[in-house]
């Protein structure tokens, strides 16, 4: 057995002997109960250095988003040499590393596709050498490229009809999770001479070409381990052995991190679940006297520090589906261990303390693993943080744990997956809502006029029958599943083949299991339409010319999704399960589990402008509601109506995720801070207890956002952030119309 | 005697109550009131049928079972909320409340009412009924609009002196109180009409709160659409200054 001196003072064993990251925290954490009044304010250096990265950010946002832009060199784990916050206070940082050579300064990387990485620079005014763009054309191919050549002209309709929409084509899958505490824990040479084995196992009975692929990826995964140490070493740390002490662990991580944020820009280039690892190596430090409290959150804010830089270059069309910049660094506090011990420890409370020390942030994504089994204490903290800061989301423990574990992490804005043992094959989003309007004019899209679907009969009556809308429904789904599953099936070769993910997949096992993660988007808009067409009478008006179905009078009232109502609420569990059992028909690459989310990102704004008139009354290019949040206008009956819709909606049928957005005016939630912070921990037990996946805690009144929508240069906005459909955005870097959708939404504000 | 099959004309339902008694309260707001408020937030309660507005008729029994969904949110033990009957003026509708409220204590879930005590009558029949309203609420939150007669009158067409009866009668009951008093600057705010609120406030012995609700104009949008003149269309809300007195005087901290 292995045993390292840096390993002095654990317990166990299992985890010595193979690479198991959860039976080291399982044997050795220790769990805090008591409340927050331990933590300390920032030190000198984490004033400083947040001082200089704030006037670079102001400095960024003057220079119209973008600081500086790579145009010489393609992005690689040891592309560049050290770069630092400032050089003249490079002392200072207590973890270092940076994806370039400058702050804020984004990478070339042309392997997901070089038209992209050309046009990310030349929109922001960069010219990208040429010899570059000839590298990437002529001689090597890239991915965007790769899948395009393999789409057919059923893919391409669906695509640019944008009934199949947000399609990682164009840009990095992410929502791959390494497990970078190995880095941490083992050190670099352990992990490679693991894999190494694992390449031996791997092709001793057969040559198959899943074989061959394989033995390639571990000999790619290597490589990014031994890039690894050179990289760290350009920064003077030799991360070859185990961390000895809590900064090392802190930064050996941190390396880890960056070497995938260095070779890959996913959507999503979550950090995971660490804030009870690190507690380990923190408390062993402290209870030798050799770190103090004040150390301690240093060090958690240097670390979260360097998670608010990450930086990618992105096209107009990126920032339009995903807007703010975010690279959802999602990083997990909180949860309950499989043997019903709080996972809640001192570090728990450091991370969420960041948020006050540097101030709100929409980065790292901070990620509540909720229970109402949760201490109290941690409870009344983390809704004291999101009154103040409204940075945190919150994410049902009890519903995950039993499909995942107790390591699981957040993958991107809500998704989990199993640290360390799994990856995933992001897929973006099936509109359901054009689906639905594909149903009644027989394939035609509304909005294009161009047979997009097949041509099935279309509906020919004044008025709306429920059976023949639902079978016609039924169908229309059947034929978007499948070509859904095919487009992401190609994508993901592609993505395997020319755009892999060596850094982040040589710190999961090599026997990883593969999720493959649909989406839906419109689908508050369906469940009200279909309740429309059920209890109220819906009235066909058609283009005259084309015949087409372009606008929907309703006579009557119906019950609409959001209020509690079983009526409209067993339609969208209908809605959800159909669409699921559709999706589990067809063979998923790589023989991934099928997943579901209902999850829009910003990109409900997006997706509602190629949206037509839809049965519940929406507008045609409204925003569709986000995520699984009802429409606009439907709740009536106050929050908690709208909760308990979300939260029948059950989980099993929707792993990837069931994004909730909520907003409440502060004065509506009690007169003290403490009155506020007790009722949003109450809100919080009963949503979760019911089952509900997710929620987004936005605490501020429409006021607020009014005056910084028209006043983004007040000194007070410059941080204000507030949570959208998965993630946390600065309000003022929202465009005036997500500005609008968001002011739009109801405030939960009754006074 | 309860009656199954008594009807409440229920003008609107809140499943987020959280100032609105203890803890996160699901709100019925009755229809029908007598009283004519000048700042009523909520005029298109006042009608006592259902044809301006829609009200709704519910039984007792369904409209507990819509309120008994929000359960898991009143605390592990059901001890930091419940429901809350308000209005227009829950007092009008006495044997639907009571009824109400019987079938939520048989649940163990926490009542309150929050009236404005108008209906009040000292009458013995209306007492034996009263009582057995009381019988099954936890906390009877009365909104004194003023404490001089004559500016009660003023303020809601009303004289008050049943109302104080009310209070009196509930705190000799031992029935736990909350006092409230909308804050209008110049109308219900003086110095000497709070102080002698204050005054009696402290005669009564079963005051658990006292709380000050500063006047809003969130309610002014539908006195314009519901065609009625805004008596106080040029008033102002409350400063902090004069709520932080109206505080002081009232004893609040």
């Amino acid at each position: 057995m292995t045993d390292f001196k840096a390993w002095e003072g654990f317990d166990g064993r299992i985890w010595k002997l193979e690479v198991n990251v959860r039976d080291f925290i399982q044997k050795n954490y220790t769990p805090y109960d008591g409340d927050s009044s331990f933590l300390e304010d920032p030190t000198d250096a984490t004033n400083k250095l947040w001082g200089r990265l704030s006037e670079l950010q102001k400095e960024e946002r003057a220079n119209g988003g973008v600081l500086d832009m790579e145009t010489e060199k393609v992005a690689t784990l040891t592309a560049y040499g050290p770069g630092y916050i400032d050089e003249s206070m490079k002392d200072l940082e207590k973890v270092v590393g940076l994806q370039t050579d400058k702050p804020l300064k984004r990478a070339f990387m042309p392997f997901g596709g070089i038209n992209m990485a050309v046009k990310a620079c030349e929109t922001n005014g960069y010219t990208p050498n040429p010899e570059l763009i000839k590298i990437f054309t002529e001689y090597c191919r890239t991915h965007n490229q790769a899948v395009f050549d393999v789409y057919t002209p059923e893919m391409r309709a669906a695509r640019s009809n944008k009934i199949i929409t947000g399609l990682p084509d164009a840009y990095g899958r992410g929502r791959i999770v390494g497990d970078y505490r190995r880095v941490a824990l083992y050190g670099i040479d352990f992990l490679i001479e693991e894999k190494k084995k694992d390449k031996v196992a791997c092709g001793e009975s057969s040559m198959r070409d899943s074989v061959i692929r394989a033995r390639e990826e571990v000999a790619m995964q290597i490589k990014a381990l031994e890039d690894m140490k050179i990289m760290a070493a350009s920064y003077g740390y030799d991360i070859s052995k185990p961390a000895t002490n809590a900064r090392e662990a802190v930064q050996w991580l941190y390396f880890g991190y960056l070497a995938a944020i260095k070779t890959q820009n996913g959507a999503a280039m979550s950090v995971g679940r660490v804030s009870t690892f690190l507690d380990i190596y923190i408390k062993r430090d402290m209870d030798a006297g050799i770190l103090t409290e004040k150390d301690a959150q240093e060090l958690i804010d240097h670390f979260v520090m360097k998670l608010r830089m990450v930086k990618f270059a992105r096209t107009p069309d990126y920032n339009q589906l995903f807007t703010g910049d975010p690279v959802w660094a999602t990083l997990e506090v909180g949860g309950i261990g499989m043997d019903g011990r709080s996972m809640v420890t001192k570090t728990d409370y450091r991370f969420l303390r960041t948020l006050e020390n540097m101030g709100p942030s929409p980065e790292p994504n901070l990620t509540v693993l909720y229970s109402s089994a949760l201490p109290e204490t941690f409870k009344k903290y983390t809704s004291e943080i999101s009154i103040r800061t409204s940075s945190v989301q919150y994410e049902n423990d009890d519903v995950m744990k039993p499909i995942w574990g107790d390591d699981y992490s957040i993958c991107c804005c809500v998704s989990a997956t199993q640290t360390g043992k799994e990856m995933q094959f992001f897929g973006a989003r099936a509109n359901l809502a054009k689906c639905l309007l594909y149903a009644i004019n027989g394939g035609v899209d509304a909005k294009t006029l161009k047979q997009v679907g097949p041509a099935y009969k279309p509906i020919t009556s004044e008025y709306l029958d429920y059976d023949e809308v639902i079978e016609k429904y039924v169908a229309m789904m059947e034929w978007l599943a499948k070509l859904y599953v095919h487009t992401l099936n190609a994508i993901h070769y592609m993505h395997d083949k020319y755009f892999y993910e060596a850094a982040e997949m040589a710190l999961i096992d090599t026997e990883v299991k593969r999720s493959f993660a649909t989406g839906i988007a419109g689908f508050s808009h369906v469940v009200d339409s279909l309740s429309a067409i059920k209890y109220a009478k819906v009235k066909v008006i058609r283009d005259p010319e084309s015949g087409v179905a372009k606008h929907f009078e309703i006579e009557g009232d119906f019950p609409k999704y959001g209020n509690d109502d079983d009526r409209a609420d067993d339609i969208a569990i209908w809605l959800l399960r159909t669409f699921m059992e559709k999706i589990k028909k067809h063979h998923t690459y790589r023989e991934s589990e099928p997943s579901t989310s209902i999850l829009t990102i910003t990109s409900n704004v997006v997706y509602g402008k190629a949206t037509a008139d839809m049965p519940n009354g929406r507008k045609a290019g409204e925003p569709l509601s986000p995520g699984a949040n009802p429409a606009y206008g439907a709740e009536q009956n106050g929050l908690l109506a709208s909760l308990n819709s979300v939260a029948k909606l059950p989980y099993h049928w929707a792993l990837d995720g069931i994004s909730n957005t909520q907003t409440i005016n502060p004065a509506a939630l009690g007169a003290t801070e403490a009155e506020q912070t007790e009722k949003l921990a109450q809100i919080l037990d009963g949503y979760f207890d019911q089952g509900g996946h997710h929620v987004n805690i936005n605490v501020f009144g429409t006021e607020k956002l009014i005056d910084a929508m028209e006043h983004p240069e007040k000194e007070e906005y410059a941080n204000f952030t507030i949570r959208v459909s998965g993630y946390a955005v600065k309000f003022i870097d929202l465009t005036r119309e997500q500005q609008l959708d968001v002011i739009a939404r109801t405030c939960h504000d009754r006074l | 005697m309860t009656d199954c099959n008594i009807k409440g004309l229920v003008h609107a339902h809140e499943t987020f109550g959280a100032v609105d008694g203890p803890g996160v309260r699901y709100v019925v707001f009755l229809q029908g009131c007598a009283m004519r408020c000048m700042y009523c937030h909520n005029p298109e309660t006042w009608a006592m049928g259902n044809d301006e507005w829609k009200a709704e008729e519910w039984d007792a029994k369904s409209l507990f079972e819509k309120a008994y969904k929000y359960k898991t949110y009143w605390g592990k033990n059901m001890d930091r909320g419940g429901i809350t009957v308000s209005g227009g003026e829950p007092l009008l509708q006495m044997d639907f409340v009571t009824e109400f409220f019987r079938i939520a204590k048989a649940k163990g879930v926490h009542t309150a009412l929050d009236t404005s005590g108008q209906p009040f009558s000292n009458d013995s029949a209306y007492l034996e009924k009263f009582d057995e309203l009381m019988k099954y609420t936890d906390l009877v939150m009365l909104d004194l609009k003023a404490f001089d007669s004559e500016l009660h009158k003023k303020v809601t067409g009303f004289g008050n002196a049943n109302i104080l009866d009310m209070a009196k009668y509930l705190s000799d009951k031992g029935k736990t109180m909350w006092i409230r008093r909308v804050l209008v600057p110049g109308l219900t705010d003086g110095e000497d009409e709070l102080k002698r609120l204050s005054e009696f406030i402290k005669s009564l012995k079963t005051v658990e709160k006292v709380e000050i609700l500063p006047y809003h104009t969130l309610g002014l949008f539908k006195w314009k659409k519901l065609g009625i003149d805004y008596p106080l269309e040029d008033v102002r809300t409350p400063s902090k200054e004069e709520i932080e007195k109206a505080k002081e005087i009232l004893g609040i901290n």
